[in-house]
């Protein structure tokens, strides 16, 4: 009992660093047409600043260094996205393959950047005591971080349902996705909402950057790009543009992955994810009839 | 230039790249040894490995307009069967060869079945999952197969005599040039094919395609196949090249190195993506030796740092490559001289 307790919360810890990375690339695709390719590079580049500007303060207090950790990555996340957007994606509009081209770009160099700079080896990530020690759950010991992490990414799902619902930003984001030239109709500049999206997507992903540092115990470069994948994975069984479809999908998967990766084999999780994205393609109501 | 003069150039440039291994002359700019020296000869091989792979890849994005992330699954199969069966399981090679070409046709088959059910950036995501499935199977070496992250190396007894050794380097040379000499004739047949002349008409509008009556799924799923065998048996002559399988081959990264090449030879161009592939292959090479160079050493350490990952800089000329330089190596030889080319089998 007290395994399923362990795996089911640790389930819910990865499925949030999923649901991070996959929310903003979900709000991306679903109002902007646009398969950002980069957004695991987001995530890596915005864990190693983060990582980067907090080693100065690792021998005094842990705890504001992990706070400082959160904040710098979020922004480089946005500040990332940003760029991104304006700089590259936005010359491209009229040529949607061009942009997922462009963004592949990005993923490559930026990768390989992060590698020239900080090292192709994993870096350790010091933690303040109270995370990494365990919580007693229904007699099982969860380790605090996961919880942590889980609680954090139910957070950003409020504040992003809260932020589509009930501000004004929010209701031309979600009638974007629906009908975008309706939207431009109207007379109102979806450019600046396609920005705001991209900027949010991109500090998701360096929110989920610097938690999967906190989850592992350690940063890689490669991390991004498996991230990405598995992302991908959440966004097509949870409905491309829907925010609480991403959520559901992250813990469905993460959940599967952690249970299958414990009682079968380790990696037989992983593996068994990609069969559970076919079956949903084959199950799904909508077939290749339709548009 | 009319077709004649054009027929007579082509036939000398094959002629010429049949005899490369009796020409001793050195290239010093292009190459470090002369053109006939094994590493030369070794070099031109795999160009010659992703020209073709490139074609594959080319045949399914532009010509069937179906942008897939998980091209470098097939070519694994092609390198992983081979060199399991011939490792692992010690078979002969026609028989290795038999099974590695059974199993690289059915596997398409049943992948693309289920990731042509979507379309479009829901196809290319599915199509990547896939892919990293098959990267993870490898990297888990099961029933000790594969070698994980090690990779798979050939033993000296696995292959039979004239294709292994410095001396047979040109055997393998002559082989990869066959090899990309049959995907092109396969390639510039099924693109001018009734079948062919279809995926182009899907590329530019599925719907129209349906409501004459054709089926696209099925016509989707011949291309993905059949650029899913042409890639395998790239894979399969890059076995014999190497000696052994490497577990980067099967990575997303290779996936996204592919679309490279094809952008930067020209999407939707026979002829374009094959030299993409071969300049590819090339700078790849040759940006490692830059990357070692003593002279990089006096260089402020910035610089240094980001000219001496060859993936940064080939990230970085794929972006420029994709905002100034739309159609690719094709697309600028064209703007340069609009009669020139009119055999690649698109417009």
């Amino acid at each position: 009992m007290s395994t399923i307790v362990l795996l089911f919360l640790t389930g819910l810890g990865l499925g949030g660093l999923y649901f991070l990375v996959a929310s903003g690339l979900s709000l991306i695709f679903g109002l902007m047409r646009v398969l950002n390719m980069a957004h695991g590079a987001l995530f890596t580049i915005a864990a190693y600043i983060a990582w980067q500007v907090t080693l100065p303060l690792l021998g005094g207090n842990l705890t504001l260094a992990w706070f400082a950790g959160i904040v710098v990555a979020i922004v480089a996340g946005g500040a990332c996205a940003f760029l991104l957007e304006v700089f590259l994606i936005r010359p491209l509009y009229t040529r949607p393959i061009g942009q997922i081209l462009v963004t592949v770009g990005v993923a490559l160099a930026a990768v390989a950047l992060v590698e020239g700079a900080w090292g192709e080896d994993m870096k350790q990530v010091l933690l303040p005591a109270w995370l990494t020690g365990t919580v007693r759950v229904l007699g099982a010991n969860i380790p605090t971080s996961q919880l942590v992490i889980a609680a954090i990414a139910l957070l950003v799902l409020g504040a992003l349902v809260l932020f589509l619902r009930a501000t004004r930003y929010g209701l031309v984001i979600r009638a974007g996705v629906e009908n975008r030239s309706m939207v431009e109709a109207l007379g109102i500049d979806v450019n600046r909402a396609f920005t705001l999206v991209f900027v949010i997507g991109g500090m998701a992903a360096g929110l989920a950057g610097f938690l999967a540092g906190t989850f592992f115990g350690e940063i890689d470069p490669a991390r991004g790009t498996s991230m990405l994948i598995f992302a991908f994975i959440v966004v097509v069984i949870g409905g491309l543009g829907s925010v609480t479809g991403s959520a559901i999908a992250a813990a469905v998967v993460a959940i599967v992955q952690q249970f299958l990766n414990f009682y079968a084999a380790p990696g037989i999780g992983d593996f068994s994810v990609v069969i559970l994205l076919a079956a949903a393609l084959l199950l799904r109501p909508r077939s290749a009839e339709a548009s | 230039m009319n077709a004649r003069l054009r027929f007579v150039l082509a036939l000398a440039g094959i002629a010429l790249l049949v005899a490369a291994p009796w020409i001793g002359i050195p290239l010093p700019p292009i190459f470090s040894e002369p053109l006939s020296a094994p590493g030369t000869l070794n070099l031109l091989a795999l160009c010659f490995i992703f020209g073709a792979l490139a074609l594959s890849y080319d045949l399914i994005f532009g010509f069937a307009g179906l942008l897939s992330f998980g091209h470098a699954l097939y070519f694994a199969v092609g390198v992983y069967t081979a060199a399991v069966a011939l490792a692992r399981w010690h078979w002969s090679l026609p028989q290795a060869l038999a099974f590695t070409f059974v199993l690289s046709i059915l596997l398409p088959l049943v992948i693309g079945a289920v990731c042509l059910r979507v379309r479009d950036v829901q196809f290319a995501m599915v199509t990547l999952a896939f892919a990293q499935a098959g990267s993870i199977l490898v990297m888990q070496n099961p029933f000790n197969l594969t070698g994980g992250e090690e990779g798979l190396a050939l033993g000296v007894n696995a292959l039979p005599a004239f294709l292994v050794g410095v001396e047979n380097t040109r055997n393998l040379y002559w082989l990869a040039l066959a090899l990309l000499a049959c995907t092109c004739a396969v390639g510039w047949w099924s693109v001018n094919s009734a079948p062919g002349r279809v995926w182009q008409a899907i590329r530019e509008n599925e719907r129209r395609v349906a409501v004459i009556g054709l089926n696209p799924y099925l016509y989707k799923l011949g291309a993905f196949v059949l650029s899913a065998f042409l890639a395998s048996a790239a894979g399969i002559v890059y076995l014999l090249i190497e000696g052994s399988a490497s577990p980067d081959i099967t990575t997303a990264n290779f996936t996204l190195a592919l679309l490279v090449m094809v952008v930067l030879g020209g999407v939707g161009t026979l002829w374009g993506a094959v030299l993409g592939g071969i300049v590819y292959e090339y700078l790849d090479f040759r940006l490692v030796t830059v990357s070692g160079a003593t002279q990089l050493q006096s260089l402020p350490a910035f610089l240094r740092v980001t000219l001496s990952e060859p993936l940064f800089i080939l990230g970085v000329l794929f972006i420029v490559l994709v905002l100034f330089v739309p159609g690719g190596l094709a697309g600028a030889v064209r703007r340069l001289n609009p009669a020139f080319l009119t055999s690649s089998g698109s417009q």
